[in-house]
């Protein structure tokens, strides 16, 4: 059970591998924590003798390191608790090593106001838990017509502005939300996906859907959306990210906007880097992700991209949808995976099968979020927020979806096995979850 | 029993089918062609068994034949069409599979406008299940009716060059034929307008052209498809007239063909749009008729190769009222 940490005594995490991605510390030591902040840590602290004057946790030589940033999930409160509130999503991101994360503005009501962005951070304040933090849409009701208020919205807190799962499609709207932005130095995120390519269709373009007789979007959406940004981009000189890039070519244009000093950044999700489209088989519904799953040679050009840093950040991409939405035909059927609670182990994979460094993979989910979204998140440093994981990066499991937090269980991961488990979530200094050791 | 036994518990589609599967069918419908046309003969085969047609989409010739080919087996059969039902009051297709469950149904027919909803509605119900057309996935008794249908005029299907003309994109006919003539040992070409190909099409192992003409070459059989209004009008093609010209099937075009090449329809047709109507209607070629009485045929011999567990699995003597 959680301890009675938190309370300003401090405590030691000792016999640890301590990882800090943003100063690329891999060390065998201790950690101390007082309150809500890391008071001290290293190689020689406590090397000799543990105070006796606070809360002790032996590490067993596990992988401390700062808590996961996840830059992207769908929390569906206000509006759809049938399928997820912020405590059911906050419980999930804790089991799941998940300390702060950022939902998107496609709540019902919609959080493009001002009320919206501060019901996320009072609810986010009663549940006590994983920090949560919301964008706010680019344009108002997402409509992607007229432009939300950016300034007052960024004071209240939101973090960047995006029109979620919809794309900003009118060029002279992204345009002037671009421009807009830039008086207040504020991110805008697309979802790229030119809308009247894709509109209609159900997955990735190509002989799976021909034979599968499902209306196809083509992959050139997502590029051609991409490389229009890009022009827009450098027309205006604002702050672009990139969601969940799922193609080679669109990877490809963002490594070359990069190499020009743009100010890009993008991330993907690991359906993107697991999956391929010929996972939906006999249509699978869990499978149905916008956007869709690509081809083997696009997940071989995200994890290219993931590991040579065109690709950013990793993002859960957590989108809960009940049997209702899901347990219908394939084109019918909403799209998105529940990703909290599999995002680390499903990441470590590139550790693991495809090579990565841990700390190139820490990064994705820690600093480098943080980073973008100007959060004082994600690191371990002195003074720094006790926002931590404590995982075993080898122990192998199998995912099991009916024992999710999650109030949503459409996950396409279910019974896969996977490498690395979450032993101990830890915010603002109080233990949020520890795992039942076997 | 057949020397290689039929694997499948439902008739979702022809891909994942055998030749020796596919040979079984045809064989067995062959005996049912005689049948029928003795008329008058009834068989008990699926006496007291119920079979009911699922008809999400509306259709007159397909459920008609499944109702026929039921009740000439003896089974009683029920039609439900979506029209006026609880479909059409929200029921999810996975409600409907609960009561169908529960009424103890034997065979199921379903036709639905969605690609794989057949799939997921054989997955939740006890039922051995035929798929009597689903989106634009499959619709397997009609590629084996026009298996049957070629097979009786020329003896074979191995070898032969057959041209599917017209809206490939959308057809689930298309899918199907493709599927059975490529396991079968035939040649298929496809001819279609580019907005009406899918891309990939070739990966299904088939040649694809633009010109009729060219497609036309030396074929053994024509299949045309059917196009439907609501993709014409600018959306895929300009205009009727203009898909005509290039695309409808005439006598002019059809002289590319070989001099005793068949011509196929799987109906309703569109006279004037994807074929002549002359064409159509000429007695020596057109088999479009007879495909109607294979299909009656053809989904007899699958009611009786689906329903073999049922029936060796069932009690010798019926419980009777």
């Amino acid at each position: 059970m959680p301890g009675t940490n938190g309370r300003g005594s401090p405590v030691v995490y000792f016999n640890a591998r301590i990882v800090d991605p943003a100063s690329g510390t891999d060390i065998k030591g201790a950690l101390v924590t007082e309150g809500g902040t890391i008071r001290d840590f290293g190689p020689a602290l406590f090397k000799d003798a543990l105070p006796f004057d606070c809360e002790r946790i032996d590490c067993g030589g596990k992988v401390l390191a700062p808590g996961l940033v996840d830059m992207r999930v769908q929390l569906r409160e206000p509006g759809e608790e049938h399928k997820e509130t912020i405590q059911t999503a906050a419980d999930a991101a804790s089991a799941g090593g998940v300390t702060a994360m950022v939902c998107l503005p496609n709540t019902d009501p919609v959080i493009d106001d001002v009320s919206g962005v501060e019901f996320i951070a009072r609810r986010a304040r009663e549940v006590r838990a994983t920090k949560v933090f919301c964008y706010a849409a680019a344009t108002q009701g997402l409509e992607g017509k007229e432009l939300a208020e950016m300034g007052l919205l960024a004071e209240m807190g939101a973090l960047g502005f995006t029109d979620g799962p919809r794309a900003l499609g009118e060029a002279q709207v992204m345009r002037r939300a671009l421009s807009y932005s830039r008086a207040f130095d504020a991110l805008i995120l697309q979802h790229p996906e030119e809308p009247s390519l894709a509109k209609g269709g159900a997955m990735n373009e190509g002989e799976t859907s021909m034979r599968l007789g499902l209306p196809g979007i083509p992959a050139l959406a997502e590029t051609m959306m991409i490389e229009r940004d890009l022009r827009l981009l450098e027309l205006t000189g604002a702050r672009l990210h990139i969601m969940h890039v799922s193609t080679a070519e669109g990877v490809e244009a963002i490594r070359r906007a990069k190499a020009r000093g743009l100010r890009v950044t993008c991330d993907t999700a690991p359906p993107y880097f697991t999956l391929t489209e010929t996972d939906i088989g006999d249509y699978r519904t869990f499978c149905k992700v916008s956007p869709p799953l690509r081809t083997g040679r696009d997940r071989e050009a995200v994890i290219a991209g993931l590991a040579d840093g065109t690709i950013d950040a990793i993002a859960s991409d957590h989108a809960p949808q009940d049997q209702e939405a899901k347990r219908v035909p394939f084109a019918q059927a909403e799209n998105g995976v529940v990703g909290l609670e599999t995002l680390l182990p499903l990441s470590l994979a590139l550790h693991h099968r495809h090579k990565m460094p841990l700390l190139d993979v820490l990064k994705k989910l820690t600093s480098a979020p943080a980073a973008i979204l100007r959060l004082p998140l994600g690191r371990i440093a002195k003074g720094a927020p006790a926002d931590l994981v404590l995982f075993d990066p080898d122990r192998p499991w199998i995912v099991d979806a009916k024992r999710f937090r999650s109030k949503s269980k459409n996950s396409p991961f279910d019974e896969m096995p996977v490498q690395g488990l979450v032993l101990r979530t830890v915010v603002a200094g109080r233990t949020l979850f520890e795992a039942r050791t076997a | 029993m057949p020397a290689v036994p039929f694997r499948h518990r439902h008739l979702l589609g022809i891909e994942g089918l055998s030749a020796a599967e596919i040979s079984e069918i045809l064989d067995i419908a062959e005996q049912y062609v005689e049948l029928n046309r003795r008329g008058g003969a009834k068989s008990a085969l699926l006496r007291g068994r119920t079979m009911v047609n699922l008809f999400f989409e509306s259709s007159t010739r397909t459920r008609t034949s499944f109702e026929l080919a039921g009740k000439r087996l003896g089974a009683d059969v029920i039609n439900m069409s979506s029209e006026g039902s609880s479909v059409k009051k929200g029921e999810t297709l996975l409600d409907t599979a609960i009561t169908l469950n529960a009424m103890h149904v034997d065979v199921l027919v379903v036709r639905h406008p969605e690609s794989g909803a057949v799939k997921l509605l054989s997955d939740k119900v006890n039922s051995v299940v035929m798929n009597g057309g689903d989106g634009q996935h499959e619709h397997p008794t009609q590629a084996l009716l026009d298996a049957l249908t070629i097979r009786r005029r020329k003896g074979r299907l191995q070898g032969l060059i057959v041209t599917i003309c017209g809206d490939v994109l959308h057809s689930r006919v298309a899918r199907s034929n493709i599927h059975l003539l490529n396991t079968m040992g035939a040649r298929v070409r496809v001819v279609a307008p580019p907005t009406l190909l899918p891309g990939a099409i070739e990966r299904m192992g088939v040649e694809a052209h633009t010109d009729m003409r060219k497609g036309l070459a030396d074929a053994d059989i024509v299949m045309m498809l059917r196009l439907q209004n609501e993709r014409m009008q600018g959306r895929y093609v300009p205009s009727t007239r203009e898909y005509f010209r290039f695309f409808g099937l005439d006598y002019e075009k059809l002289d590319a063909a070989k001099p005793d090449a068949l011509i196929m329809h799987p109906g309703p047709m569109n006279r004037g749009v994807e074929i002549d109507s002359e064409v159509a209607d000429d007695f020596g070629r057109s088999v479009i008729q007879e495909q109607v009485e294979m299909g009656v045929a053809v989904r007899m011999a699958c009611l009786e190769i689906l329903t073999r567990a049922l029936r060796s699995n069932a009690p010798s003597v019926e419980v009777a009222n």
